[in-house]
């Protein structure tokens, strides 16, 4: 605790200070002092800054919280939540804080927040998969601004065109961060999902349903409107579990098909909200518009029952992003490259063409 | 407190398409002329949709990073902000001549000042210009060279072709370059015959895009014969048909750009007089995304 901060208590005192299990008011020439944990000190003017010394964490905590972090709603809120303030009392907080600190996760983000003798918190953000990983394994950031530049590409240098998919790429760090360049670094990583997480707690999230966000589309967009004509919802139900869940998207899905039609697709346990489809589904939701406008047909195909699992093996192993973690020798993975050529070589003819059957047999092309 | 917010069209498939948005932003920044300064785009995060409730000043700058009033700047940026009192009447605009308008959100208690696109201020003239002197080395490019100013031509957006012609007319005015032209990927006069439109040895090729990809990078360099395989690259000034053609690659990057995103907002009301002079002194060297 310091001067300045004695100073700003007594004078907040004045029109008295309530927070966090603390009081402190002005009486006659003096202050009362006074904890939710019954402790109470009636002190002079002049002694103040002793007495105060006494409720220092309560003190220090204060003054971080009305002079220290930033003051807007969400961003104050989130960085409350860091160190579960609403909940856990100052002198056990206090603890942890001048311990190892407190620490929370956000999607793929740990954050960790310490607090100094006087109360200024310092917070620490890294990957969570870096959780144990020693400080010369991990490149070190203090500008905010990097992070864009982290959330760019994936570990294998792939582009990340959605920033809440649970590939951010590891071995950096911000160690020492201030709390508004903390808040800063989380809304580069995932954007808006501060903003968004405490318009959810404060019961005002806006969510735009499916139903709605098409019928808002034009341009090139505005068919996806179409594919909704036939009655039911199946269509967005597979959309919603193809880009929504967990192992694609950290946020928690909180659209639906509209206000009134839940889909059947969990939206996830992701700690802030997706509150409508975003341009990356809308955009997909474009192509399978076209595609699904097709009629299905019957085609005769001759497979071994193997080969007819290793079909599914390696839709499976696509739609998971397992295809590179299939070792070229694992010859018993029917997504195995070797295996994948030999069907290939063996049902395709010179065309590409699955057993030769071609895709439109009344037409005059195969495709 | 006041907010830049700029708005850009992003990417879900090129990983460059950012880079200018965010180096002029950095830009902006270090002048402190704004108490915030965001991104928004399109295709990336946050979204349009998303990108106002990110700053917490209650006067916000909305400036396009789009280089032609349009589609975009009229229907579709309006409408994600959900300022849903916007008409495009009130920019009053022939296609180049759009200002800035005065709108309140629908979703965030702010007030929110729509600006025109940065392609067709005024100002975006010098920043072809600059262009054109950083890819020929020479703060005094223009004798002896001929300039084109590419874009897409009307099939996209009638608009598109009017800022072209904008910038080429008053970059002819200056009488600084020999001959000045305007190009087109999908019209006459086409990109593709570029030699046969100058009477100059040297021409300055300067595409109005904001960022470099496939347009500025594969399609035109190949189309104007600088390289048959735009994965080879190609020589900067590159010999065709008897001229050297300098191809600058997409004016968005030069660092000048952020100077028409502030005086986007100056019109607009914005105190940033000073942070235009800084700009304007610092932004006169290297290209932002290293092209
Ligand atoms: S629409 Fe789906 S994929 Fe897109 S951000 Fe929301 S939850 Fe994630």
């Amino acid at each position: 605790m310091n001067e300045d901060q004695v100073e700003a208590l007594a004078e907040a005192a004045a029109d008295r200070v309530e927070f966090d299990g603390f009081a402190a008011a002005r009486e006659g020439e003096g202050y009362v002092l006074a904890t939710e944990e019954g402790s109470e000190t009636l002190v002079h003017e002049s002694d103040l800054g002793e007495a105060a010394a006494d409720y220092a964490d309560y003190v220090t905590n204060w003054y971080f919280w009305h002079a220290g972090a930033p003051q807007a709603e969400d961003r104050w809120a989130f960085l409350r939540w860091l160190e579960d303030a609403g909940e856990r009392p100052v002198p056990d907080r206090y603890d942890a804080l001048a311990g190892d600190g407190v620490t929370t996760a956000w999607g793929q983000l740990r954050v960790t927040v310490t607090a100094d003798a006087d109360g200024r918190r310092r917070y620490a953000l890294r990957h969570e998969d870096d959780a144990g990983a020693a400080d010369a394994e991990v490149t070190d950031y203090d500008d905010p601004l990097d992070a864009r530049e982290i959330a760019k590409h994936d570990d294998y240098d792939r582009y990340r065109p959605l920033k809440t998919a649970p590939t951010l790429r590891t071995g950096w760090r911000f160690p020492d961060l201030r709390p508004a360049a903390l808040v800063r670094a989380v809304d580069f990583l995932y954007p808006a999902s501060v903003a968004n997480w405490h318009r959810e707690r404060a019961g005002e999230l806006d969510v735009s349903h499916w139903r709605e966000t098409v019928e808002r589309q034009s341009g090139i967009y505005g068919v996806v409107e179409t594919w909704d004509r036939q009655e039911g919802y199946e269509h967005v139900n597979w959309v919603a579990e193809a880009c929504c869940v967990d192992s694609q998207c950290l946020k928690r899905r909180e659209w639906e098909y509209d206000a009134e039609t839940d889909l059947d697709v969990d939206g996830g346990d992701g700690e802030f909200p997706c509150r409508e489809p975003c341009s990356l589904v809308i955009a997909a939701a474009r192509q399978w518009t076209k595609l699904e406008g097709e009629q299905p047909r019957t085609y005769e195909f001759e497979l071994t029952p193997s080969e007819k699992e290793q079909v599914e093996d390696i839709i499976d192993a696509v739609a998971e992003g397992r295809t590179g973690d299939v070792r070229e020798g694992d010859v018993y993975d029917g997504a195995n490259r070797y295996r994948a050529r030999f069907l290939r070589a063996k049902r395709f003819d010179d065309e590409g063409t699955l057993c030769g059957v071609p895709t439109d047999p009344d037409g005059d092309d195969d495709e | 407190m006041e907010a830049l917010v700029i708005v850009a069209h992003g990417s879900h498939l090129n990983s460059e398409s950012s880079t200018p948005t965010f180096a002029h932003a950095d830009t902006i920044r270090a002048t402190g002329a704004f108490d915030e300064v965001r991104e928004g785009f399109w295709k990336e995060e946050p979204p349009f949709r998303e990108v106002l409730r990110t700053v917490e000043s209650d006067e916000v700058y909305v400036v396009p990073l789009f280089i032609s009033e349009g589609y975009f700047t009229e229907q579709v940026i309006p409408r994600e902000l959900r300022l849903a009192e916007w008409d495009p009447a009130q920019w009053d605009s022939d296609g180049t001549s759009a200002t800035h308008t005065t709108l309140t959100p629908t979703d965030v208690d702010k007030r929110v000042h729509y600006c025109g696109p940065v392609g067709t201020h005024d100002a975006m003239s010098d920043v072809v210009v600059q262009r054109a002197e950083s890819v020929t080395g020479d703060p005094d490019v223009g004798e002896g060279f001929g300039l084109a100013v590419v874009g897409h031509g009307t099939e996209r957006n009638e608009n598109s072709a009017k800022a072209i012609e904008y910038h080429a007319e008053r970059i002819a005015a200056m009488d600084r370059f020999d001959e000045v032209r305007p190009l087109f990927m999908d019209e006459d006069p086409e990109v593709d015959d570029v030699t046969d439109y100058f009477e100059s040895e040297d021409v300055v090729v300067v595409p109005l895009f904001i960022a470099d990809g496939y347009h500025t990078q594969e399609d035109i360099p190949e189309d104007m014969g600088l390289t048959d395989d735009y994965r080879t690259g190609w020589e900067t000034p590159a010999e065709v048909d008897g001229h050297r053609i300098w191809y600058s690659g997409a004016v968005g990057t030069e660092p000048l750009m952020a100077d028409v995103v502030l005086e986007r907002a100056a019109d607009a009301g914005a105190d940033v007089e000073a942070a235009i002079d800084r700009v304007r002194a610092e932004t006169t060297g290297a290209d932002v995304a290293g092209h």
